[in-house]
């Protein structure tokens, strides 16, 4: 600890160099070959495997853990990829805990789940450190499509359609691609420029065209679009968005904001940082806020989140993630406003209570100080295109992914029912791919 | 990816991965699953004469096992098909037709005469069937009705019956061998000399898994008596290499196609046996442990491994045969220490027992608790190696010629010199 940690109000280098090193390494580091194959032992090759069911991509994990275990995770990666070819990001990202290994038999009968995703990375590492793309495209089909938006449920359907023989144009808002895998997944958790090796290993398929800093609304239009390519497909995420009283006052600012502006960092003590942090929120980004928050040295950190322990976002694994690194969680509390005078000083919360689901202030209110204000709550599908149905805050689609417009496929956080999930925006995507592909072979016009 | 379709004795199939005859394979509903799952072939469950035989209403099966429950061994009292011969005939008939490109092969046993191997050929060959196996090889049960290991431990009615088949059949003839007897080559040379096309082993090894120390009874414990059964899973896939290689190497039946059975769970269970020269393997106790599924990842496997080796699944085949020899051909001047890596050692001690114990006291214990090996004392056994929990903590390091042993005070010479001319050798000093 140094004097800087002390000092109130945001502040860059609060930390010496090597504690921000150790802070934001590997959080969960690779299993070596023996681990892996000791814990690849302990799978007991289910029938009909409910790790499998449980999974959003539905992997094949009994199949590749054998792999894994009779010494070819070669062959192991190449079983993930054919369900999710983002399989190498998900290893590190997925919440396991209530997907597969929730679900895991070993999991019910002794509490300790065959380590499915510590045994993904392990497979899918060790074949992309091989710089080896195990696919193969189809012949060129001469069809054209669309994808906007780099992020998980884009790549895997460019890939996908790729895959299929089909001419793929990317197109992304962002300097870069990745989506949220660039510029919102915690840091510990994709170390070493993952994010973006992994765009460039996906993309040695081949027949995928990338345009950056290329945003649909401002540069292009659906209609354009529509009409140059044979289909269309929207992975267009879900920015963040805030109505809170007191919210324009510096200080505050979105938490997937922070994220994107640590993850893309060169310097980590350049960033600043407040002493008392009030993260307001209860999902994944809460957590990875807070946490971050903390791991760059702000001093008290706290989550609010308006309903009870049971009913947040968060897994238990993530809370207790939190709270092991200092976070303190405050349940049952929602915002009223932002104090301060121009820079936030602090904020008020009103104590709720939920009675049959609903949510009510208990009229009890209550200041956390804060110099710094993370917000992770209520997000927005503002700037989506005219003419497409919503479904609340987001796009309606069917089980297919087609939106309400012929010709346009939608999927992944944009998407309403999408479990905002890296998981679940790779499952949308590749399979709007099939049904894009589908429809393209039916010779369909689909304009 | 390496191309897997196997040709053995002209009976094709999409890999060389099979299933023995066995519960897997006793009717078409698992058949069909079978193929369904990617098996590139079957051998359907052994028919026998009408009326059908009946089989024991209690269990069938003794286990051992290994750590976490893993299946090591099985031993089963199951004897031959226990349905009708026409309902087999028909589904095998039906299963051919839907599935041509996968090997059906079709085991039989009924009693030693002529007649019936001549009743039943015929009904079989109109199945369409690819190929028959003659089951001399079910070691409980059917061999006290003088049939099953009771033939294939007598070659001269090995080669009589194979002689037989030959003789009223046009499909190929595979013999399947038991491996209760003292030396394999002689079933085989009967076979061939029956005029086999090729053989199958092994089948089960006669056992008694374990005892009710309750009621004293073997299981499995048909009430409160057990007999015999026959064993099978991964515990006796040495048992049945040595035999395959046996075979392979052995001068009176050189070139013999081999379908290796035995302990089959993984691609390299199978690499193996087809490193010692088999044309197709046959699983059993893996498919019934976990299910028909296994099959991808023996695919994946095998040819993920000769894709890398750069090799086809012809230059696999055999290509560990001519490294089997017997002993005294052993190069007697290859000399090895063992050494153990000290940024890898746990400091368990267990190559310490090992060695001091029931070894020849090679290892010391340091300061610190440290273990080194006393070179003039290693005889390199490797029981060390054998013993350690870390992978590649203790390796075999050659001596270069030229260097001296400290254990023997002699020189490591660079030429190779075996059993046969050692000076201590009487039969050496007699020849010379
Ligand atoms: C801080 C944070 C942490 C998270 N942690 C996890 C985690 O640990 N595990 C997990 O499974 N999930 C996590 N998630 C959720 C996960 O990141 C998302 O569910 C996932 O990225 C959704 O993928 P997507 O492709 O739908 O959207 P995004 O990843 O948001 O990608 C959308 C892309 O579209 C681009 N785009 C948007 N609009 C336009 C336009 N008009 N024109 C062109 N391009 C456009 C965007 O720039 C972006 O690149 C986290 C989310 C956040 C915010
Ligand atoms: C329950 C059971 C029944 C078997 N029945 C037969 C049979 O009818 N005919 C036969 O040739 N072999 C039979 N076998 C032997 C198998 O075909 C095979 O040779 C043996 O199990 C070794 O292979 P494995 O280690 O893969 O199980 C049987 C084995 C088991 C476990
Ligand atoms: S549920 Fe668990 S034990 Fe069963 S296949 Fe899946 S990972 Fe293996
Ligand atoms: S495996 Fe099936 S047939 Fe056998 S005892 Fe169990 S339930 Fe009965
Ligand atoms: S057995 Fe292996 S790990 Fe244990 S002390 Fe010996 S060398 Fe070390």
């Amino acid at each position: 600890m140094n004097d800087a940690s002390r000092m109130p109000g945001l502040r860059a280098g609060r930390l010496s160099p090597e504690i921000y090193a150790l802070n934001f390494s590997d959080a969960y580091p690779p299993l070596d070959r023996h681990e892996a194959l000791v814990a690849a032992d302990r799978c007991y090759f289910c029938h009909d495997a409910p790790c499998v069911t449980a999974c959003p991509t539905e992997i094949d994990i009994p199949l590749f853990i054998r792999q894994i275990a009779t010494g070819t995770p070669e062959a192991a990666a190449k079983t993930i990829f054919d369900q999710n070819i983002l399989g190498g990001m998900c290893a590190r990202v997925c919440p396991t805990e209530t997907l597969c290994e929730e679900a895991c038999v070993r999991e019910l009968a002794e509490g300790k789940p065959v380590r499915i995703g510590a045994l993904q990375r392990h497979a899918t590492d060790t074949l992309m450190a091989r710089g080896v793309h195990p696919f193969v495209r189809a012949a060129p089909t001469g069809r054209q499509v669309a994808v906007v938006g780099a992020g998980p449920a884009g790549l895997a359907c460019a890939h996908r359609l790729a895959l299929h023989g089909h001419a793929v144009t990317l197109f992304e808002a962002r300097p870069k691609a990745g989506g949220l895998n660039e510029y919102g997944i915690a840091s510990y958790k994709t170390v070493d420029g993952f994010a973006q090796a992994e765009v460039e290993w996906l993309m040695q398929i081949g027949g995928i065209g990338i345009e950056t800093g290329r945003m649909l609304g401002r540069d292009l239009s659906l209609e354009t679009l529509r009409e140059e390519f044979d289909a269309v497909f929207l992975g267009l995420g879900l920015p963040a968005a805030y109505a809170l009283e007191g919210a324009a006052q510096a200080g505050v600012r979105a938490a997937v904001d922070f994220i994107a502006d640590l993850r893309q960092a060169d310097d980590l003590s350049a960033l600043p940082v407040g002493r008392d942090v009030v993260v307001i929120g209860g999902g994944m980004t809460a957590i990875d806020a807070a946490v971050q928050a903390r791991l760059l040295g702000a001093e008290h950190v706290t989550i609010v989140y308006r309903r009870g322990p049971d009913r947040m976002p968060a897994s238990v694994k993530e809370q207790r993630h939190a709270t092991a690194r200092g976070v303190r969680i405050l349940h049952n509390a929602q915002p009223v406003a932002v104090l301060g005078e121009g820079r936030a000083t602090g904020v008020e919360f009103a104590y709720t209570a939920e009675t049959d689901g609903r949510l009510a202030p208990t009229g009890e209110t209550f200041v956390l100080k804060a110099d710094q204000v993370l917000l992770a709550i209520g997000q927005w599908l503002e700037d989506a295109p005219d003419g497409l149905e919503r479904d609340g805050a987001r796009l309606r689609t069917d089980a297919r992914g087609r939106t309400t417009m012929a010709g346009v496929w939608a999927g992944g956080d944009c998407v309403a029912g999408n479990a905002g999930l890296t998981v679940a925006a790779v499952a949308q995507g590749r399979d709007a791919a099939e049904d894009i592909h589908t429809a393209l072979g039916a010779g369909k016009d689909t304009r | 990816m390496a191309d897997l379709a196997t040709n053995f004795v002209g009976i094709r199939s999409p890999n060389p991965f099979w299933l023995a005859s066995a519960p897997p394979t006793d009717k078409e509903y698992n058949v069909v699953r079978a193929f369904r799952a990617g098996w590139g072939g079957v051998v359907w469950k052994t028919l026998g004469l009408d009326p059908h035989i009946v089989n024991v209403n209690g269990p069938r099966y003794g286990v051992v096992y290994g750590a976490d429950r893993r299946v090591l061994g099985l031993n089963n009292i199951e004897l031959i098909t226990d349905r009708p011969l026409d309902v087999n005939l028909r589904e095998i008939k039906k299963v051919k037709r839907d599935w041509p490109d996968r090997a059906m092969v079709v085991s039989l046993m009924v009693p030693c005469e002529e007649w019936a191997w001549k009743q039943i050929l015929p009904l079989v060959e109109e199945t369409g069937a690819d190929g028959i196996e003659l089951n001399f090889g079910c070691p409980h049960g059917m061999s006290e009705r003088g049939m099953g290991s009771a033939v294939g431990q007598v070659p001269e009615y090995i080669e009589m019956v194979t002689r037989w088949c030959k003789q009223n059949t046009r499909m190929p003839v595979l013999v399947k061998l038991t491996p209760n007897i003292t030396d394999v080559r002689y079933p085989a040379r009967a076979a061939k000399a029956g005029g086999a096309d090729g053989v199958s082993l092994i089948n089960t090894i006669s056992s008694i898994t374990s005892v009710n120390l309750d009621d004293w009874s073997p299981e499995p414990s048909i009430d409160g008596k057990g007999s015999h059964g026959g064993y099978c899973g991964p515990a006796v896939k040495p048992i049945a290499l040595n035999m395959v290689a046996e075979i392979a190497r052995d001068a009176e039946t050189l070139g013999l196609p081999i379908s290796g059975i035995g302990g089959v769970t993984t691609w390299r269970d199978a690499a193996e046996f087809i490193a010692l020269g088999a044309g197709s393997v046959q699983v059993c106790t893996a498919a019934m442990t976990y299910g028909f599924k296994i099959v991808q990842e023996m695919v994946s496997g095998l040819s993920q491994y000769l894709d890398e080796k750069g090799m086809s699944l012809d230059d696999l085949r055999g290509r560990a045969v001519p490294n089997v020899t017997d002993w005294r051909y052993l190069n007697l001047n290859y000399v090895t220490k063992a050494r153990i890596d000290q940024d890898l050692c746990i400091k368990c001690g267990r190559c310490y027992a090992a060695c001091e114990d029931t070894s020849h006291q090679a290892i010391g214990i340091g300061p610190g608790r440290t273990f080194e090996v006393i070179d003039a004392e290693c005889v390199a056994c490797n029981l060390c190696v054998n013993v350690c929990p870390v992978e590649n903590c203790i390796s075999m390091i050659e001596l270069e010629p030229g260097v001296t042993d400290p254990r023997t005070g002699l020189v490591v010479r660079d030429e190779y010199a075996n059993w046969t001319q050692h000076p201590n050798n009487p039969a050496a000093a007699a020849a010379e």
